[in-house]
């Protein structure tokens, strides 16, 4: 129906794409599995740091890629901060109600932004914002194939640290058992502090490879906020390597679909795919939980 | 109705429903300012949106997050039986009704069937809002991202009136439906068997309950009541476009207003609508129009009393106890 | 011979590799107070939930009343007259005791007004007439129970299955809380119960099975049952009844 060439090109884009929808998943995959939280309030973190990003380039002329350590850091403490004074203290033993905090949360920083940037659609040039390589018949734009090595590196750092340092390993032992963690003298609000703060620090690794070849207007938060929870459940609540996986496999439907039905019905099929997956098989490919 | 208890207590409420509506209907015969008028016929319309989602939210414990699902079905459905079908309004008001209370039925028996529960069904509804919001944009007898204008003509057989009164009146009438649901709710057998679904599904089965038709019935009823304020929204301004149909300003309006008045209750509804609206107003008095004020008071207030006050401003005597019983904080 | 109220056949369930329940057939007569009994892990409550509805066997079969339920939901076997409570109480918080029970009420009576007026009553049987405006969450541990038992007992049940109704209490309560099962034996309801307190087994029921790994080891009356090797070594290991009759022995 289309010729291979095009096909091809939008399936490597769609990898490029999943390769930062991955990363942005990792981060939610974290605080699901340890703070057991349906973070609501990602997309808007992740638009508050594309924001972060944006002005360090226009203001401070700091170029994203260089930005980034800058935005990591800053996005772990913001997370860190906001699960330690607000998240935690809206528990009382109810998920409704940290799922209706982070929704609070969301809608503050969603609108908060609104007020003081406006409702514009800005993005950045840079030198390499246009220049293009060529791989067999495509054309890959230079900032998807930096985002794309970037987000891969990134995930891998990831998954270094929650396996090999004393941090990961506290944090996966209050991801399992917080009780015995307790027990065994780990400070598990501060683990939960940190794994929020991990979580949200990938989204500034994110936004530093995204806004390059992107945008950032308001509302984007909202836009990224299902295409994560379609990829966190289709790779399956809590597992990384799902995440990883459903990054890519989200990427390439979401190219393919903007390639056969247009850009906003093309949206559908990533929405279709999320009600899909929690109705009919709601463990996703590699989750344990159902 | 066979079941509904009347009772010194359910006897009391219903006076106190009908004194509302009285007090509030009599409201334009004693004052003619166009601007007080419509400070209540639009806290009123906020009202009915709290009470919607308060039946499926406080009385069934499910929350949605995209209950403007409902709300922009029944208002195109309004706008095309009258543009397209050449339908009359009042004609197109129960093809309104019906129709969101049909999408309901629709997301509740596949959702249910599949025993969503909690932030799964919260995320469900708002794909579903979504997905609709972009059908609508795509699609043509929809008006696209134009979105449809239902033209001017003032009269009452077109359910357009010349005053903010006979608007006034007509949101009345679906508050006060709205209000008589509830009482119903609390008053009746299927409202004890909604809660009980509610606070312990399992302990509700043991005993005979059907949690799926519970819920369904619930999610039909509040579909049906978001189906007529978006009907009413569609008479009111004569306009709709897939962004307010779908997006997720009504979604948050409804589920931020039920839950800072007391979720599960009659008036709380009521009080927290007004309180937001009254809020929302202050804001623009001393702020301006500024894109975004009212959504950031929304999330801040929710945040506030997720964390302070739980049960909401009508509850506000039991969170208090709780708090001094010491039964705050526990993670998980 | 008229069939038992509730006939179990050959239950099976499995969890993964783990073999919860294994091929268990029992029969409850009509009017009997009964108990399962056994170590922790048993089986019980996977038994429980397998002849309620609430787990759907991998093979067997439940006969009830003269049907077939075998899976059948919950719901449905409430309706026919089979209620339970619950080894951790579930009892509807926000609402007050009188609210909760009369839910059970309902299932026989649609109006509110005479439901919550029933619910007065069961309050009375069970002993939680003081408490009927309270909130259940306001309820000691004793109260949990005994609300537990009293909305299962509300739906006027044929067959009350009470899991462990006297966990979690003191003596006291323990002694005021077996009479008031046998009453609700007495006026007509067939109770089989999971219990721990071997007291009240010994008192109140008149036939025991005993669950042990997920099979039937044992049954018969109360002493027969607590003299048998198999049981006594499900619960203490091994050998222990060879050793307590050796050490018995002058």
């Amino acid at each position: 129906m289309f010729d291979p060439g095009i096909l091809f090109s939008s399936v490597l884009n769609g990898l490029t794409t999943g390769a930062v929808y991955a990363l942005i998943a990792l981060g939610l995959t974290l605080i699901y599995g340890v703070l057991h939280i349906i973070n609501f309030a990602h997309g808007a973190c992740l638009m508050l740091a594309l924001y972060a990003v944006y002005f360090l380039k226009e203001r401070l002329g700091i170029d994203p890629y260089l930005a980034l350590p800058l935005v990591v850091a800053a996005m772990f403490v913001f997370g860190y901060a906001l699960q330690r004074i607000v998240i935690n203290r809206a528990g009382h033993g109810k998920d409704e109600n940290i799922l209706l905090a982070t929704l609070g949360i969301a809608i503050v920083l969603e609108n908060l932004a609104l007020l003081f940037f406006k409702s514009d659609t800005r993005n950045i040039d840079t030198a390499y914002s246009l220049s293009t390589v060529a791989i067999g018949p495509a054309m890959i734009a230079v900032p998807k194939l930096v985002a794309f090595a970037g987000a891969l590196v990134v995930s891998a750092l990831l998954f270094w640290v929650m396996g090999r340092t004393d941090l990961g390993r506290a944090i996966r032992a209050v991801a399992k058992e917080k009780e015995g963690a307790k027990l065994m003298g780990i400070d598990v609000d501060h683990v939960y502090a940190m794994s929020f703060g991990i979580g949200l620090a990938c989204l500034g690794a994110a936004a530093c490879f995204l806004l390059p070849a992107y945008y950032v207007n308001p509302q984007v938060g909202s836009g990224f906020v299902l295409v994560a929870f379609t990829i966190v459940v289709l790779g399956g609540m809590g597992s990384f390597v799902g995440a990883l996986v459903g990054g890519f496999l989200v990427g390439v439907v979401e190219s393919l679909g903007g390639l056969y039905l247009g850009e906003s019905l093309g949206q559908i099929g990533i929405f279709a795919i999320f009600i899909g997956v929690v109705l009919f098989r709601p463990q996703g490919m590699f989750g344990a939980r159902a | 109705m066979s079941g509904a208890r009347l009772s010194a207590q359910g006897a009391r409420q219903l006076a106190g429903i009908a004194l509302f509506a009285l007090a509030v209907a009599c409201l334009p015969l004693v004052t003619t300012s166009g601007a007080a008028l419509n400070f209540v016929m639009m806290a009123l319309y906020a009202t009915l949106l709290a009470q919607a989602w308060n039946i499926l939210g406080g009385f069934g414990g499910q929350f949605s997050f995209g209950h403007a699902l409902f709300f922009g079905t029944g208002a195109y459905i309004q706008a095309i039986a009258q543009l397209q079908g050449g339908f009359n309004a009042w004609l197109a008001l129960p093809m309104a009704v019906g129709g969101s209370a049909a999408v309901g039925l629709f997301v509740g028996a596949l959702s249910f069937r599949y025993g969503l529960k909690g932030s799964y069904f919260a995320l469900v509804t708002l794909a579903f809002a979504e997905v609709f919001r972009i059908v609508a944009l795509s699609v043509s007898f929809t008006g696209g991202g134009v979105g449809l204008m239902v033209p001017l003509r003032e009269s009452v057989a077109n359910m357009q009136f010349a005053t903010r009164a006979g608007y006034l009146w007509l949101v009345l009438a679906f508050v006060v439906a709205a209000l008589l649901v509830t009482w119903w709710l609390r008053n009746s057998r299927y409202g004890a068997y909604l809660q009980a679904v509610r606070d312990n599904e399992d302990a509700a089965r043991a005993v005979g309950v059907n949690p799926f038709r519970i819920k369904l019935a619930a999610i039909g009823l509040s579909g049906a009541f978001m189906g007529a304020a978006g009907a009413f929204y569609v008479q009111v301004f004569q306009y709709i476009d897939p962004a307010i149909a779908y997006g997720s300003v009504t979604s948050v309006e409804a589920l931020v207003a039920a839950i800072v008045g007391g979720m599960g209750t009659l008036w709380g509804p009521v009080l927290g609508a007004v309180v937001l609206h009254v809020l929302a107003d202050l804001t623009r008095n001393l702020f301006g129009e500024l894109p975004g004020i009212n959504m950031v008071i929304y999330g801040v207030v929710l945040v506030l009393i997720v964390i302070f006050l739980p049960r909401g401003i009508g509850g506000i005597g039991l969170s208090v106890r709780e708090l001094w019983a010491g039964k705050g904080r526990r993670h998980d | 011979m008229t069939e038992a109220l509730l006939a179990i056949d050959r239950l099976s369930r499995s969890f993964g590799g783990l073999k919860a329940v294994q091929n268990v057939s029992l029969s409850v007569r009509e009017g009997s107070l009964s108990a399962l009994i056994g170590p922790n892990g048993a089986g019980k409550t996977t038994l429980f939930a397998l002849m309620s509805g609430f787990l759907k066997p991998d093979s067997g079969s439940v006969r009830f009343a003269g049907q077939d339920i075998t899976g059948r939901e919950p719901h449905r076997n409430a309706l026919l007259g089979m209620t339970r409570t619950f080894q951790i109480v579930k009892p509807f918080a926000a609402q007050t005791v009188r609210e909760n029970i009369a839910v059970g009420v309902h299932l026989h009576e649609r109006s509110r007004g005479a439901a919550l007026q029933r619910a007065e009553q069961v309050a009375h049987q069970v002993g939680l007439a003081p408490q009927l405006d309270k909130p259940a969450s306001d309820l000691t541990v004793a109260g949990r129970k005994r609300l537990e038992l009293a909305r299962a007992l509300a739906a006027q049940p044929r067959l009350l299955l009470l899991d462990e109704v006297l966990a979690g209490l003191n003596p006291q309560e323990i002694a005021e809380m077996m009479p008031v099962v046998r009453g609700i034996a007495d006026s007509g309801v067939t109770v089989l119960m999971i219990e721990h307190v071997m007291q009240a087994v010994m008192h109140l029921a008149e036939h025991v099975w005993v669950l042990a790994q997920g099979q039937l080891i044992a049954q018969g009356s109360p002493a027969e049952v607590t003299s048998n090797d198999k049981v006594v070594e499900a619960y203490l290991g091994h050998g222990t009844a060879a050793r307590l009759r050796k050490a018995a022995a002058p």
